[in-house]
């Protein structure tokens, strides 16, 4: 199944190694030979069992095209990205256009000194020692083939550095959109996120395509590492194509009094599947998962996460919700590992679905692994219905009965959004909600 | 008349609630409706907010001279029907103000009114908080959740004063209510009372009436109505308690 692939791993190997820096080989080899020792997931492991990626295995992918649009396409212009960037273009926003980092599109915003937000590719060129100390650290080519990929084929994506103290007043945004001309290709984005000893910053991730029906593969990998007394906001925003596969991971290393806080929403894609796993690498830190998926059609999302709680006194809070409707499918299945050192671990775990057709259907299943005695962990996980009392209720203050369904639906998503605490980003949350219910 | 119920039956589940209810209420009138638990008050005002739980086996409801039971609730809501529920719903994740907009617009649009936009409609709202003596942060909370029972009622007579009914009825507004905020609900009511509107206060106990003074008292017994009468009616039925009622409604039967 993974040939078509090995072939490409085998050609992709030489150029970029030319100009990659030493250390990185090793690691590129490594997560070739896993992706050639494991080849893509099949539905029999237990990991994949509710999403086949059969499509996905099956390509054949080209790398995307670089530079220069092809004849008679329009290059991507900044009005084009309008959509994006959350009525903020002086954000520090890094725009990729179909995996190349595109200078002309991006902003670099007002940095603080101390903040380094550049391209892997840039600093790949420019070494120093952030990238061999941290890539590759949290996200594991051996826990997912797809995570190995990404490592095998890493050459862009966002970087960014907050040293100790430093306040990123300024949100980053990392844009990542895809055109028509992609169509058929995959990239494999790859950014690093580490935060210092004090240090505060908001990220946002956004998989976005000027080609709402195009069909191409995105295969982002995401880590981060917030330091001692950090605070951080991480926001992901998928909105691929409804053609598109979009199978990302997200590696959290959360230390000391460290405040760590996401939001992941999804709605594009034919099938999106989101790994996002956290851990709490020492005491009193605590991880707050906030997400939302909004499917229709035949659309189908995934969300995987794990958090480790490694240390005593750590908490983690996770809330996700889905509204499904069509044919459309769900899958949540959320891990909580506590060690047995990880005494007073304070665990809560949500997933509520909204399923507005027959047709929908979802799979949740919480897993908690608890091997320690004074912990306080709590799961509860339901699929429903718009409930029959709220909706008599607004009708019976005038509001008809199909703007009553929308309203609640979209009550059912503001109370997960209100977590986000980047108001412009919220806003568009809100405003991504009620276009999609059709307000 | 405002409003005219004829000999009403209606059932839930398969099971006959109301069985034959006459009441007439006029413009600028309070009627009362008294009675037992089971008697069968909840189910009259969710009958007249068009609930689709229960189903209307006979009779006729005339409202403004128009067939109220063949209108959907929204309907019956933008003709100037509004029901103070007993249980008022918690929606968490939108706000009063939010909510109240929405509903507000809607009564706007259906008599071809320009909907008001959110700063305009803050407006009337900040005046309209005053007929419940609230301050604005309740305006940003989300609808009911995690109001105690006196706030989700307040929230009720609120939503009365903003969407200006013609006909209000107010099922058991005075339960779970302590002295002061029942006081502070009635106030609210008794301000909002106008020649050109009526309300029908649904309640178990005679406490509510010391403050809202109705016109006229009715008391149902097993889904009918067996007595009707002046303020007085409800003092008497204080006194000698629900049996007697009960003791008049066999009486009635035979």
């Amino acid at each position: 199944m993974s040939e078509p692939y090995l072939r490409d791993l085998e050609t992709f190997g030489g150029p970029a190694t030319a100009e990659a820096p030493e250390w990185l080989e090793p690691l590129r080899r490594a997560a070739r030979e896993r992706f050639a020792r494991t080849g893509f997931p099949s539905a029999r492991e237990e990991e994949w069992r509710f999403t086949p990626v059969t499509p996905i295995a099956q390509g054949p992918w080209q790398p995307a095209p670089a530079g220069e649009p092809e004849a008679g396409a329009r290059p991507v212009a900044r009005e084009d990205l309008a959509p994006f960037v959350f009525g903020h273009s002086e954000w520090c926003t890094l725009v990729f256009v179909n995996g190349e980092y595109t200078r002309e599109l991006s902003s670099p915003g007002a940095l603080p000194e101390g903040v380094l937000v550049t391209t892997l590719g840039e600093a790949l060129r420019n070494g120093g020692d952030l990238l061999p100390r941290h890539l590759g650290q949290y996200a594991s080519i051996e826990e997912s083939p797809f995570t190995a990929l990404n490592t095998a084929f890493l050459r862009e994506g966002g970087l960014i550095h907050v040293a100790a103290g430093i306040d990123l007043a300024v949100p980053v945004n990392l844009v990542y959109v895809t055109t028509a001309d992609a169509a058929g290709t995959v990239t494999h984005p790859r950014n690093l996120i580490v935060l210092e000893r004090n240090a505060r910053a908001s990220v946002v991730e956004s998989y976005v395509t000027l080609a709402p029906g195009a069909r191409y593969w995105t295969n982002p990998v995401t880590e981060v590492r917030t330091g001692p007394n950090s605070w951080m906001e991480h926001t992901r925003i998928q909105r691929e194509s409804e053609a598109a596969y979009h199978v990302a991971t997200t590696q959290v290393e959360v230390h000391r009094d460290s405040h760590y806080r996401s939001f992941a929403m999804a709605m594009g894609a034919a099938l999106a599947r989101h790994n996002l796993s956290v851990r709490l690498a020492d005491q009193y830190s605590e991880a707050l998962l906030y997400g939302l998926y909004l499917t229709h059609g035949e659309q189908l999302a995934d969300t995987h996460s794990t958090i480790y709680h490694d240390h005593p006194n750590c908490h983690s809070w996770e809330v996700y919700k889905g509204i499904l409707d069509g044919r459309s499918r769900a899958v949540f299945n959320g891990k909580v590992i506590v060690l047995p050192e990880a005494q007073k671990t304070d665990a809560k775990q949500t997933n509520r679905n909204l399923v507005l057709s027959d047709f929908a259907k979802v799979d949740t299943k919480p897993q908690l692994e608890i091997f320690a005695d004074d912990v306080k962990c709590t799961h509860g996980a339901t699929v429903g219905r718009l409930d029959e009392k709220a909706l008599f209720y607004a009708r019976s203050r005038g509001v008809p009965a199909r703007a009553a369904e929308r309203l609640l639906t979209y009550a059912f998503a503001a109370e997960v959004i209100e977590e986000v605490a980047l108001e412009p980003v919220r806003q568009e949350l809100d405003r991504l909600v009620l276009e999609r219910l059709g307000e | 008349m405002l409003l005219e119920i004829k000999d009403l039956r209606a059932s839930a589940g398969g099971k006959e609630i109301l069985k034959g209810i006459t009441l007439t209420v006029n413009a600028g009138e309070v009627h009362a409706v008294m009675g037992p638990n089971g008697s069968g008050k909840s189910t009259l005002a969710q009958v007249l907010a068009g609930h689709p739980a229960y189903e209307v086996t006979g009779g006729s409801i005339t409202y403004d001279g128009k067939d109220l039971l063949d209108l959907e609730p929204e309907v019956r809501a933008q003709a100037g029907v509004f029901l103070a529920f007993q249980y008022p719903v918690e929606i968490p994740g939108v706000t009063n103000a939010y909510f109240l907009r929405a509903a507000y617009n809607e009564l706007r649009k259906a008599r071809g009114e320009e909907e008001v936009d959110s700063m305009d409609f803050l407006d009337l709202l900040e005046e309209r908080l005053k007929v419940v003596e609230w301050g604005p942060e309740i305006i940003q909370r989300p609808v009911n959740a995690g109001f105690s029972g006196g706030e989700k009622k307040r929230n009720e007579i609120l939503q009365l004063a903003v969407l200006d009914p013609r006909l209000a009825i107010l099922d058991e507004t005075d339960s779970g209510l302590d002295i002061d905020a029942l006081r502070t609900v009635a106030a609210g009511v008794n301000r909002l009372r106008r020649p050109d509107n009526a309300f029908i206060v649904i309640t178990h106990y005679q406490r509510l009436l010391n403050y809202i003074v109705p016109d006229f008292v009715h008391v149902l017994s097993d889904g009918r109505v067996v007595m009707s009468g002046g303020k007085d009616l409800a003092l008497e039925l204080e006194a000698r308690g629900y049996e007697w009622v009960d003791a008049q409604a066999e009486a009635l039967a035979k």
